[in-house]
C-alpha cells in the first residue's frame, strides 16, 4: 500500500518506497529540476485563469461605472429601459433571468433525475447506453439550432396551449394568462431551457448514482426494503451532493444562455405581466442591443448588465458549493 | 518538439507582414455588408488593394473610428451630436476633427404582413402604422386600414406588430419615418434616427430573419424588413402612401428619387417621408464615416490617400453593384454632396489629390 498521495502533485513516482512526505523523497537533480519547472507552468496556467476572471471583472467595471454613477444602485430596481431618453434600468432583465433560469430548474430537475435512475436502475443494458447517449447529445446541439427549433416547432405549439387556455372557462380570465397569444414569451423561454440544461444533471446524476457503493444497497435490501425504498433511503441521500452539483452546472448554463432565449422570448423590455407574456433576460438585451448601441450610456448601461449577470453568477456559484458541502454525506454508515 | 515550437514561431512571425497587406480596414454597419464586400471584392481584382471590412454593428464601427482604430466605419444611423463631440481633437485643424458622413447606398424598409389568402399588396399609410405599432389600432378590419383598402376584404384579426429586438439601421429608418408622420409617436416614443427603442407594443425578434420567420408562422402579425431582404426572401409587402398622396411600391427606382431631395451640406440627414411624388418613404442612407483630417493614430499620407480614393471609387464606380444587391444607388445631389466632403478631406492640414 505505498500509494504515494502527495498533496502538492509533485513528487509522484520519483521517490523510493518507504515513508516519509512525498516532498523529501525526490530522486536525482535532474528530476527535480523538471519537477519545478512542471510546477512553474501549472502555477502560472492556474493563476492566467484567475487573471483572466479578474481582467472580466475589472473591464465590466470601468466599461459599467458611468451607468453605475448616473443610475446608482437604483439601476438594479428601475424598470425603464428606454434608449431614446437614456433612462436605463437593469430589473426586467434580472426578473427575466431569474425566472427562465428557476423555471427552467423546476421541470428540468425531475425529468433529468427520472433519466438518470431510469438508466442506472431500470433500463435493460441494452438500453441504457443509447438513452444515456441520447440525453447527452442534447448538450452537444448548438443554442441557435434550438432557437430555429424554438420558432418553427415550441413557438406554435406554446400558442396552441395558450389559445386554449385563454378559451378554457375559469382559467381564461386569470390575469396572468390573459395576453395575446403569439407563442413567444416567458414560458416558451422555459420550456426551451429546460430541454437545453437536462443533459448537465442528468448526465451527473448518472455518474454520482452509480458511484453509490453497492454495500449501501446490500445493506437496504437485506433490511427488506423494496427497490423503490432503497432508491429513497440508500442511493438517493448518498448520491444528492453530487446531483446538486448537477444542477448548479445546469443553472450555470440557463443564467448565461443567450441565442435559444432571444430567439423565442420575445424580447420586450418591460417586466412580463404574465406566464406568456414577453420579456427580456440580460444575456438577451446585451445580444440585442450591444452591437448597435451608440449612446456612451447605452453601452455602458449594457456593460454594467453584463456585471451583474458575472457577480449573480459568482454569488450563485458559492451558494452552491456551500450546499454541496452541507448534502456531502459525512461518513458512510 | 522544441524545434516543431521554433518553426512554429518562425512560420508566425513570418505570417507577419501577409497581415499588414491588408491595406485598409472599416468597420461598422452590417446592413451594407454584403454590397461592400462585393465592391471591395472587385476594387482588389481592379486595383490589388484588398479592403477589410468588419461588419460588426453601426455602434461598433461609431466607437472604432472614435478610437481611431480603423480607417474608416460604416453607419446606418448618423452620428448624434453628443457622440460627435468625443471624437479626438485634430492639431493640424486646431480644433474638432468632423466625422464626414459620405452617402454610399439607399435602403428602404418594407411592412410585411401575414394575411391567408390576401393576395394583392395592401396598403399602407405613415399615420396607419405609427397608430399600429403604438397600440391604437388592433385589428385588421379597423376603418383606418379599411378606407385605404377599399379592394380588399381585410380579416376580422388581431394585429400582432414584431419588431426588430436587436439594434438596427432598418429600426432606425422606420422609427424616424414613423417620428415625421405621427406626432404622437414624436412625443412618446422617438425623435429620429434611433438604433434601439422602447416599442409601445408588439413582439421583438431578431434580425431581418426573425422578423420574418415570426410574421410567416403567425397570422396577422405585421412587421419590417429591409426592402434587399423582403426581394431575396419574396415576402409579401405592402405598398406605403407617401407625403404627395400617392401610392407607392418599393422599386428601386422609387427608392432612388426619394433621396432626390434637398439635403443639408454635411449629408447627416435622413428624407423619410420624402416630398418627392414618386419617391418611397421609408428609406434611408447607409453611410461611410470618415476623419475629415486624416493624420492619426500613425497613419501615413499614402494610406490616407488611399483611404480617400477608395471611398471616391465606392460612391462613384462602386454604386454599379447596388442594384444587383437590391440596394439603391447614390445619384443626384446625394453623390455631388458625398463628392464633395470627400474633397475637404485633409492630410496635417494639407489637401489631398
Amino acid at each position: 500500500m505505498n500509494r504515494i498521495t502527495g498533496t502538492d502533485g509533485v513528487a509522484t513516482g520519483a521517490g523510493s518506497p518507504g515513508g516519509g512526505r512525498p516532498l523529501e523523497r525526490r530522486g536525482g537533480k535532474g528530476f527535480a529540476a523538471g519537477d519545478n519547472i512542471f510546477l512553474g507552468v501549472l502555477v502560472i496556467i492556474g493563476a492566467l485563469i484567475l487573471v483572466v476572471a479578474g481582467a472580466y471583472l475589472v473591464v465590466l467595471y470601468q466599461r459599467g461605472e458611468l451607468a453605475l454613477s448616473t443610475f446608482g444602485l437604483g439601476f438594479l430596481v428601475s424598470s425603464d429601459w428606454n434608449p431614446v431618453r437614456g433612462e436605463f434600468g437593469a430589473l426586467p432583465f434580472l426578473v427575466g433571468t431569474l425566472l427562465t433560469s428557476l423555471g427552467a430548474l423546476i421541470l428540468a430537475v425531475p425529468l433529468a433525475l427520472a433519466s438518470a435512475l431510469f438508466v442506472t436502475e431500470y433500463a435493460p443494458r441494452w438500453l441504457a447506453g443509447p438513452v444515456s447517449y441520447l440525453v447527452e447529445l442534447l448538450a452537444a446541439i448548438p443554442s441557435v439550432v434550438y432557437g430555429m427549433w424554438g420558432i418553427f416547432v415550441l413557438v406554435p405549439f406554446v400558442r396552441q396551449i395558450h389559445l386554449a387556455l385563454l378559451t378554457t372557462p375559469g382559467i381564461g380570465e386569470l390575469a396572468f394568462i390573459r395576453t395575446p397569444p403569439s407563442g413567444l414569451g416567458l414560458f416558451t423561454a422555459i420550456l426551451i431551457l429546460t430541454v437545453m440544461i437536462i443533459p448537465f444533471t442528468a448526465s451527473v446524476a448518472r455518474d454520482v448514482i452509480t458511484l453509490v457503493p453497492a454495500e449501501q444497497r446490500e445493506a437496504a435490501y437485506a433490511l427488506g426494503a423494496t427497490k423503490w425504498e432503497v432508491l429513497r433511503t440508500a442511493v438517493l441521500p448518498y448520491a444528492r451532493a453530487g446531483i446538486m452539483g448537477g444542477v448548479i452546472l445546469s443553472l450555470g448554463r440557463a443564467l448565461g444562455e443567450t441565442m435559444a432565449v432571444t430567439m423565442v422570448i420575445g424580447n420586450r423590455t418591460d417586466l412580463p405581466d404574465g406566464l406568456f407574456a414577453p420579456t427580456a433576460t440580460m444575456a438577451s438585451i446585451i445580444a440585442n442591443e450591444f452591437a448597435e448601441a451608440v449612446g456612451n450610456l447605452h453601452v455602458s448601461s449594457l456593460m454594467l448588465i453584463g456585471l451583474v449577470l458575472f457577480l449573480l453568477s459568482i454569488v450563485i456559484n458559492l451558494l452552491a458549493r456551500w450546499l454541496i458541502g452541507r448534502l456531502a454525506p459525512r461518513s458512510v454508515a | 518538439m522544441i524545434k516543431k515550437f521554433r518553426f512554429l514561431l518562425i512560420a508566425a512571425l513570418a505570417a507577419l507582414p501577409l497581415a499588414s497587406a491588408q491595406d485598409l480596414t472599416g468597420a461598422g454597419a452590417s446592413f451594407p455588408f454584403p454590397l461592400y464586400s462585393t465592391m471591395f471584392d472587385a476594387y482588389n481584382q481592379e486595383t490589388g488593394i484588398q479592403v477589410n471590412y468588419q461588419s460588426i454593428g453601426s455602434g461598433g464601427g461609431q466607437r472604432q473610428l472614435l478610437e481611431q482604430t480603423i480607417d474608416f466605419g460604416g453607419s446606418d444611423a448618423p452620428m448624434t451630436d453628443e457622440a460627435l463631440a468625443d471624437a479626438p481633437a485634430s492639431e493640424a485643424l486646431g480644433g474638432p476633427n468632423p466625422i464626414l458622413h459620405i452617402p454610399a447606398a439607399l435602403a428602404a424598409v418594407v411592412p410585411t404582413y401575414n394575411l391567408p389568402g390576401i393576395d394583392q399588396p395592401v396598403r399602407f399609410s405613415g399615420e396607419v402604422l405609427a397608430s399600429i405599432y403604438l397600440g391604437e389600432i388592433t385589428e385588421w378590419d379597423d376603418e383606418r386600414l379599411v378606407e385605404l383598402n377599399p379592394d380588399i376584404e381585410l380579416p376580422s384579426l388581431p394585429i400582432s406588430a414584431t419588431y426588430r429586438s436587436d439594434g438596427s439601421g432598418t429600426t432606425s429608418i422606420f422609427v424616424d419615418y414613423l417620428a415625421k408622420v405621427s406626432d404622437r409617436w414624436a412625443e412618446e416614443v422617438s425623435t429620429g434616427p434611433q438604433t434601439s427603442i422602447s416599442w409601445p407594443t408588439g413582439f421583438g425578434a431578431r434580425g431581418n430573419e426573425g422578423v420574418s420567420g415570426l410574421v410567416s408562422q403567425i397570422p396577422g402579425s405585421l412587421g419590417y424588413v429591409s426592402h434587399e431582404y423582403a426581394v431575396a426572401n419574396d415576402l409579401g409587402v405592402g405598398t406605403m402612401l407617401n407625403a404627395s398622396g400617392n401610392f407607392v411600391e418599393p422599386t428601386l427606382e422609387a427608392v432612388a428619387l426619394a433621396a432626390d431631395v434637398d439635403l443639408p451640406e454635411d449629408m447627416r440627414a435622413t428624407f423619410t417621408n420624402t416630398d418627392n411624388p414618386d419617391g418611397y418613404p421609408i428609406a434611408g442612407f447607409t453611410w461611410v464615416l470618415v476623419y475629415q483630417d486624416q493624420e492619426y493614430g500613425g497613419r501615413s499620407k499614402e494610406q490616407a490617400q488611399l483611404t480617400v480614393d477608395t471611398i471616391r471609387w465606392m460612391i462613384t464606380e462602386g454604386q454599379r453593384f447596388n442594384n444587383d444587391l437590391n440596394y439603391a444607388e447614390v445619384v443626384g445631389g446625394a453623390q455631388e454632396g458625398g463628392l464633395r466632403l470627400l474633397d475637404s478631406i485633409t492630410y496635417g492640414g494639407e489637401e489631398l489629390d
